[in-house]
């Protein structure tokens, strides 16, 4: 340890505790690399309301997390790898800082003192306690770009690496690290604060998290291209992030509705897709292939909301996905109760992709004919599934050739290579004009 | 605490609001400006006038040279400013909040480098 002249109080830092049992088992270094993704981002969270700084912070936990591959693999773990890892990285910052404090370096003496100020501090203000859900309002803070929020989160909270994100959306691994790099610079800048809003602005900036959280799932379970694999990380990545902000707002009934809709459309992951990777429609699909655990879960957590009467649109979404999990069979699948839903969601969130979502439930309760009328009203030229639900409404009533035409104009609008294939089969399948 | 910059954004082929409803914005901006004075965010205030009336000078061979004009034409110049003083960005971004809705144009909330006393 270096005799640096520090600031007062400071050596009473605790150091590393070195107590690993001699007789530890070795640990293999994927384990440890598992264990590094899952407590990434807390460490990142306590190191940068420690130190005021994200650089600082994610070098720290980097450092201990190199130690750590040095060490446990022979050594064993120690009894609380978690805290060890904060522990590690805390003293790294802190030696790291006091070599640069002594050369002068303001910024440094800035995030040393802060340090031993927040040590001393009692327990923060504010409606919630935890440094990453604070970490998670700075990454969706509005003042930073939607791309740059949801790399942020997914590389400050998931522990995600600068690659790994880059193939995630499918950029070059350059760009990505330069679109890091400057929304990290932006909320050093700018001041953009650690901190969980007011609750007067909590409402909207929780949307502005749960937007994040849902573009990334969306993000894996709909690839508009690219690497299956990759994507399918980044579902598992959203409802981990979801997890987690449910654990730390279990009064915000949208996080829970949120996490309940991304688990409920999860649980039919392996059954949305068939042998040869083409997408299958919720009605021909395999219902013993669900994951049953996912949907208990699901079913639970829209349960839980609907006690707390405050419903939202992510609620809502659940809600209708929990109805399609109820039933054993596609025709038993309660139509019903799906229309009211969607009744309830337009009013919330009166979009014109909520109302061709509404017009497929109106086309098994009032028939085909009744939900084209409210299609045909829709302006979503662009959106392939709006021609893909035209086609199969207009395919319902016998019109053959327009269904047709609508298939091509659907099959135009989508890159994604298995979806094409799926409208192809579709539109092959028409009773021949 | 930090200084930060709000820029109005002035469009340059826009019309200029009617003499009743300038006077009206002119009177919110003053009720603006006395509430940053009294929270001790206040450090300068001013409105620019047009880009039409702005001379460069440009540094040449070690003496400088005037012209006419400002530096860039574009579809929106700044009409004016203000520098405050707030502890953060949000901070910053709720007074820039009335900034644009006293001025009714968009507003450019811009961090100064370094730190000022509090």
């Amino acid at each position: 340890m270096p005799d640096s002249p520090g600031p007062p109080g400071a050596s009473e830092v605790p150091r590393t505790p070195d107590d690993t049992p001699d007789d530890a088992p070795a640990v293999p270094t994927a384990e440890i690399e598992r264990l590094f993704r899952a407590e990434y981002g807390r460490a990142v969270a306590v190191l940068v309301r420690a130190f005021g700084d994200i650089d600082i912070a994610e070098e720290a936990v980097q450092e201990a997390f190199t130690t750590a591959l040095e060490r446990w693999p022979s050594a064993g773990l120690p009894p609380a790898p978690a805290g060890w890892i904060i522990t590690t990285a805390r003293n790294r910052a802190i030696d790291r800082l006091r070599r640069e404090a002594s050369r002068a370096n303001r910024q440094a003496r800035a995030a040393l003192a802060q340090e031993l100020n927040v040590r001393c501090e009692p327990a923060e203000e504010g409606p919630v306690r935890d440094d990453r859900l604070r970490l998670i309002f700075t990454c969706c803070h509005p003042a930073l770009s939607t791309s740059a929020q949801v790399a942020l989160t997914l590389r400050l909270l998931g522990g995600l690496t600068t690659s790994e994100l880059a193939h995630a959306f499918l950029v070059p691994e350059p760009t990505m690290a330069q679109r890091l790099v400057r929304a990290k610079g932006k909320i050093r800048d700018a001041r953009i604060p650690y901190r969980v809003p007011a609750d007067a602005d909590l409402p909207d900036r929780v949307g502005a998290v749960l937007a994040v959280l849902y573009l990334i799932f969306n993000e894996g379970h709909t690839a508009s291209s690219g690497d299956r694999l990759a994507r399918e990380d980044l579902c598992a990545e959203a409802i981990r992030l979801g997890r987690l902000l449910a654990g730390l707002m279990p009064d915000e009934p949208e996080v829970l509705g949120l996490l309940a809709l991304m688990l409920l459309t999860e649980a039919r992951r392996t059954a949305r897709s068939g042998p040869d990777g083409a997408p299958v429609s919720l009605a021909d699909q395999d219902r013993d292939r669900w994951d049953r655990a996912l949907i208990d879960e699901g079913q639970a957590l829209v349960r839980r909301c609907l006690r707390r009467n405050r419903p939202g649109p992510y609620q809502i979404q659940a809600a209708i996905n929990a109805v399609h999990s109820d039933a054993p069979t596609a025709a038993a699948t309660d139509w019903g109760q799906i229309l009211r839903l969607y009744d309830q969601l337009l009013a919330q969130a009166p979009t014109p992709v909520v109302a061709l979502n509404r017009a497929v439930a109106v086309a098994e309760v009032d028939g085909p004919g009744a939900a084209l009328v409210l299609v045909e009203e829709l302006g979503l030229d662009r959106y392939h599934v709006f021609h893909a639900v035209r086609a199969d409404l207009l395919r319902r009533l016998g019109r053959c050739a327009e269904a047709a035409s609508a298939y091509d104009a659907a099959i135009a609008r989508t890159d994604n290579a298995a979806e094409q294939e799926f409208l192809r089969r579709r539109r092959l399948a028409l009773p021949s004009v | 605490m930090k200084h930060y910059l709000l820029s109005v954004v002035t469009p340059t082929d826009g019309e200029p609001p009617a003499p009743e409803v300038l006077e009206g914005i002119m009177r919110n901006v003053g009720v603006f400006h006395q509430e940053l004075q009294a929270a001790g965010a206040w450090v300068f205030a001013g409105g620019l006038h047009a880009p039409s009336t702005a001379t460069m000078v440009r540094p040449k061979d070690g003496d400088t040279l005037i012209t006419d004009g400002p530096y860039a034409e574009g579809k929106e110049y700044l009409g004016g400013l203000c520098i405050i003083k707030a502890p953060d960005l949000d901070a910053a971004l709720d007074w820039g909040r009335k900034a644009a809705r006293a001025i009714t144009l968009p507003v450019e909330v811009r961090p100064f480098e370094g730190e000022v006393e509090g």
